[in-house]
């Protein structure tokens, strides 16, 4: 039952950061203010969810599996930020040039 | 009254229409294809509600991700072009409102008439499934029971690649951009994951939700990776290799078919001693089959000799 | 109402919707969209005649016939998307 309400309240905060993230997405004024809303919030709200889910999850194989997700879900969206951000710089740099 | 999760429903069916809308009048095209990439993967959980958690990922791994990837190279090959063509006259469009509105009526009038909750043939599935070789009722619908829609779709998949190399015969392409020394260490890390995933995948599509198609989506990732980091680029001399790959699953496919029809059965109905051992292989090799040809479909053009002017990056 | 009806009725409107820009788009891209909206729309259909209030098990067949029918889709946006690549490429030629 208190496992139940923590990892209820982990999912929650998670869910909280995820807005937070995107409201960053729609509220800031250019492309890399947004890339640092989303990376950061929405990899703090991954790692709560996965957090609580792997509180209520039945065996070591279910843990062992949410670890691995968040695992290559932080690590694919590090890469997509920075191939993004490498876009933008680029894009800027032909403009100015 | 209301469950909670039916208004989980409803919110997440609202979304979807809303998306699809959106993906239809959005203006810039980038954007276009990366709201149906949403969309896509937005139906995924939609599936998973409708308990069909097969139909998810296999619409995750296809029907979204590699897509959307076929669709975005598309995109910048094509970026020259005006985004915006000579519009349709205001009739046309309501003409066509007018009948899809019809359409859409009578097809809600014939669902609403019909009784949901049919038995269907989930009954039959259920007495066979001890003797088709698996324990997971989609799999052994696929690879046992109507194993020869399989096959017409592993045919299907051959046609597509062999359309793809004939019409993309001799076009220049846009050459593949490098896309950095993180990407490609991310690519290295990920790739013997991504292998595992795949055989992971394929494995437990016996008894549990996954299989040749979601596993073969999995291993085709493999191929988008490798060519989008330029750890490996097609070469003409490669050709033999990818055209058995492409081959090799209807091959080995048709040839269980015929030996079991020269038992004296009928062409798909394995011996129940040997329908794991069967149903395995064939799964297998359609597996590899399904990767290279779905990477081959995202690299499009078959790699021909290419003068040295075009080679580098 | 069950979650049945509802996504039956969303895979009907997608449908509806995707029909509607296939017939009225111009672009060539954003036809194939519409076409690819229309598949999942009748992938919805095909999915929540198998679908079961949650007690009982979901019919595998319609599961096993959406399955095929993503991979044939795949298979026509390929090609359709290459066919999309060269006629780009030949108007582009003959503006030279």
């Amino acid at each position: 039952m208190i496992l139940d309400i923590l990892a209820l309240t982990l999912i929650a905060l998670g869910a909280a950061f995820f807005v937070a993230g995107t409201i960053g997405l729609l509220r800031f004024p250019d492309t890399l203010c947004r890339l640092h809303a989303l990376t950061k919030a929405d990899g703090l709200g991954m790692g709560l969810t996965c957090l609580g889910v792997t509180l209520l999850a039945g065996s070591a194989g279910e843990i062992a599996r949410i670890l691995l997700i968040w695992f290559f879900v932080a690590a694919s969206s590090a890469i997509c930020g920075h191939l993004i951000a490498r876009h933008v710089r680029r894009a800027t740099d032909t403009e100015e040039r | 009254m209301a469950d909670p999760l039916l208004i989980f429903d409803a919110l997440l069916g609202v979304a979807l229409i809303a998306l699809a809308i959106a993906v239809l009048v959005v203006r810039d095209r980038f954007a276009m294809i990366v709201l149906f990439i949403i969309f896509g993967l937005m139906t995924a959980l939609a599936w998973v509600r409708l308990s069909a958690p097969d139909v998810a990922l296999a619409e995750a791994a296809i029907g979204t991700g590699l897509a959307g990837a076929l669709m975005l190279k598309t995109l910048h090959h094509i970026r020259a072009a005006p985004a915006a063509p000579v519009p349709v006259s205001v009739g046309v469009v309501f003409a066509n409102m007018g009948f899809c509105a019809m359409v859409f009526v009578g097809l809600a009038i014939a669902f609403m008439a019909t009784s949901l909750e049919a038995p269907g043939l989930a009954p039959q599935v259920a007495q066979n499934i001890d003797a088709s070789g698996v324990a997971h009722p989609v799999t052994a619908v696929l690879l046992n029971f109507r194993a020869y829609d399989t096959l017409m779709e592993v045919v299907v998949l051959l046609a597509a690649i062999i359309a793809v190399w004939m019409i993309e015969r001799g076009i220049e392409q846009a050459p593949a951009r490098h896309l950095g020394e993180i990407y490609r260490g991310f690519a290295r890390l990920a790739l013997p994951a991504i292998v595992v995933i795949g055989t992971y995948l394929l494995w437990v599509g016996a008894y549990a939700p996954g299989g040749a198609f979601q596993g073969g989506a999995a291993l085709a990732a493999v191929g988008l990776l490798l060519l989008l980091s330029g750890l490996y680029r097609p070469q003409p001399a490669h050709r033999p290799i990818a055209r058995l790959g492409f081959v090799l699953g209807i091959a080995v496919f048709a040839s269980v078919a015929l030996l079991v029809a020269s038992g004296g059965r009928l062409p798909f109905e394995y011996p129940p001693a040997h329908a794991k051992t069967l149903i395995l292989l064939i799964e297998g090799v359609v597996t590899i089959s399904i990767a290279v040809t779905l990477a081959a479909l995202f690299h499009g053009r078959e790699p021909e000799a290419i003068p040295v002017s075009e080679t580098r990056a | 109402m069950s979650s049945g009806m509802i996504f039956g009725l969303t895979g009907l409107a997608i449908f509806t919707i995707g029909l509607f820009g296939a017939l009225v788009m111009v672009e060539p891209l954003r036809r194939v969209l519409a076409l690819k909206l229309c598949s999942v729309g009748g992938g919805f259909m095909l999915v929540v005649a198998a679908w079961r209030a949650p007690p009982e098990v979901a019919d595998p067949v319609p599961h096993a016939l959406v399955i095929t029918g993503i991979v044939v889709m795949i298979s026509a946006t390929a090609v359709a998307l290459a066919l999309i690549r060269r006629l780009h490429t030949l108007e582009h030629d003959s503006d030279d």
